[in-house]
């Protein structure tokens, strides 16, 4: 492969770093500085002592526990049904029909809409006098408007984020999907069809073991971002349901306390760390029994 | 065509409409909601389309306080971000697509993950260490973090486009005369020009949608989604609304016009993992 590379490529010397250059000072400023000062933010007080009091603090605040439960219970929940939705997408846009072209730009609409935004759009379905009550109330189905958001209804309020996290973040997945399927070679396809495997065999047979890499992936950038939820969660739900980078947000914002906001931050690299491990050793064993 | 097939077909395409509406029908509701009057927004029972058209509500968000002032912010946030990725990053994926060198993959993989890592973990202590060199709550300091953002994909997409460029040409240049410089800027760039105006776009949608960095490192100077964030819990419905289809139109604008090049950055981005 090196060899291979080295005669496509040229081997200047220098010239490739120099390139570089401008990219790694970037990066060396902008963000390994940031993430040593993190870690020492979170470590370190005011005064230059180790400590473990701003980690204390965090763990000792009454939304602590709930934003770490929420966190997780979002991404476990979003994830999965996001991975869901965009395969079938990927596969449906992927079957070659007239007009598959316009559905699968359609489809990628929402990569443009930042999380903000979804949180807002989402906020005009689920407020008060917002559109799912109003047509459910065109409907005959109710005659007083349902609280989706509010303290009373927690349950919902989750459901409610839920689905502005899976309508905005999907089409992300889906196109990392599609991206994969065009890489899987017709001839294995072909074959597949000539020994017989076709329809719902063919996809999990052949398809979706090709696919294991894509799968992965989106996965993983799925998982971390999923981790990160901030934005739709405050627009769309205010502090109702508290999550770990809205208290960064909240400590670093309103408390002025950027060694708790830091604490935070530490965790969440921690918990993406970890997701992303624990991806790729369980993805891996699974997959293989799979191809068998 | 036989029954079975016609059958496949219909379902295929209920199918495909189902997931279309499930992503067009919201963008609807928020931009009927913009153009609602603004006391029906609180109507009840609220019929579903307005009674009539109408501008107030768009007239009374521009004409906040605050929005007309954020919104420049953000134009001029996303073009120094595209500013400032182009001219660090593409040199990057130059060097990535045309030269084989020690640390090419190292190099590849490293900055993907610097992707990975959680907003907050940059944007907090950045925040301190911009209040030391002067650069907390300018528009500068929020580009920059935003270009530290968008660099990974700046130099993923431009490592593409490059690619896409036959290498022959740059050589043949090179043999008619052409500085190794010159074969780039006369050969190569051009070549490269539609591709890289699609990465500067999706550069400037990045910056344009990002609200936490711009929120905790900016306190006057906010950019339109900072302002948005910070006023949320103050401001009535129609407002929100109103700001949310404001954010996305520019968006979805750009990203019709660069549809075509979305493979190329995702598939790229991920592709050889």
């Amino acid at each position: 492969m090196n060899t291979r590379l080295r005669q496509v490529l040229g081997t200047d010397t220098f010239l490739p770093y120099w390139l570089l250059l401008p990219t790694l000072i970037f990066i060396g400023i902008f963000f390994l500085m940031p993430l040593f000062n993190a870690v020492i933010l979170a470590f370190r007080s005011d005064e230059g002592v180790f400590t473990l009091e701003y980690f204390q603090r965090m763990v000792g605040d009454v939304r602590f526990i709930e934003a770490l439960k929420y966190t997780f219970f979002l991404a476990l929940t979003i994830v999965p049904i996001q991975v869901i939705t965009a395969l079938a997408m990927a596969l449906l846009v992927n079957a070659g029909f007239r007009g598959s072209r316009f559905f699968l730009y359609i489809f990628a609409l929402p990569l443009g809409i930042s999380d903000l935004a979804a949180g807002l759009i989402w906020l005009s379905i689920f407020t008060q006098h917002g559109f799912l009550n109003s047509i459910l109330y065109s409907l005959g189905i109710i005659d007083k408007p349902i609280y989706y958001i509010s303290y009373q209804n927690i349950g919902l309020t989750f459901l409610a984020v839920v689905a502005a996290e899976h309508w905005r973040a999907t089409a992300i997945v889906m196109v990392i999907l599609v991206a994969g399927l065009q890489m899987i070679s017709k001839d294995y396809l072909e074959a597949a069809e000539v020994l017989g495997a076709r329809g719902w065999k063919k996809i999990w047979y052949v398809i979706l073991p090709l696919l294991k890499p894509s799968l992965q992936s989106a996965l993983i950038i799925r998982t971390i971002f999923a981790l990160q939820t901030f934005a739709v969660v405050l627009a769309l739900a205010g502090d109702i349901i508290p999550v770990l980078a809205g208290e960064a947000y909240f400590w670093h914002f309103f408390y002025r306390n950027s060694h708790i906001a830091s604490a935070y931050a530490v965790l969440l690299m921690v918990i993406s760390i970890g997701m992303t491990w624990f991806y790729l050793k369980f993805l891996k064993s699974r997959m293989e029994v799979i191809r068998g | 065509m036989s029954f079975p097939q016609l059958l496949r077909r219909t379902l295929l395409y209920m199918a495909v409409l189902t997931f279309a509406l499930w992503v067009l029908v919201p963008i609807f509701f928020i931009g009927i909601s913009s153009f609602t009057p603004r006391n029906e927004i609180y109507l009840w029972p609220k019929s579903i389309i307005p009674s009539h058209f109408s501008l107030d509500t768009m007239r009374f968000f521009l004409n906040s306080y605050g929005v007309l002032t954020s919104l420049l912010n953000s134009v001029w946030v996303a073009l120094l971000t595209l500013a400032f990725t182009l001219a660090v990053g593409a040199p990057a994926g130059y060097a990535v697509a045309r030269f084989y060198f020690r640390g090419r993959e190292g190099f590849r993989l490293g900055i993907l993950i610097t992707r990975m890592f959680p907003t907050a973990l940059l944007a907090v202590p950045l925040a301190v260490t911009f209040i030391k060199w002067g650069l907390y709550d300018t528009l500068i300091g929020v580009a920059l973090i935003h270009t530290a953002m968008a660099l990974p994909f700046a130099v993923i997409i431009t490592t593409g486009i490059f690619m896409g460029v036959p290498k022959d040409l740059e050589e043949a240049a090179m043999t008619l005369g052409c500085s190794r410089f010159g074969a780039f800027a006369r050969v190569a760039l051009p070549l490269a020009l539609p591709g890289l105006a699609a990465a500067a776009m999706f550069t400037f949608v990045i910056s344009w949608n990002e609200v936490f960095a711009a929120t905790i490192l900016t306190v006057h100077n906010r950019t339109l989604p900072a302002h948005i964030l910070t006023t949320i819990q103050a401001s009535p419905l129609y407002f929100r609304f109103a700001g949310g289809f404001f954010m996305i139109l520019p968006a979805l604008f750009f990203m019709f016009l660069i549809r075509r090049y979305l493979f190329h950055m995702w598939g790229g981005a991920t592709a050889e993992r």
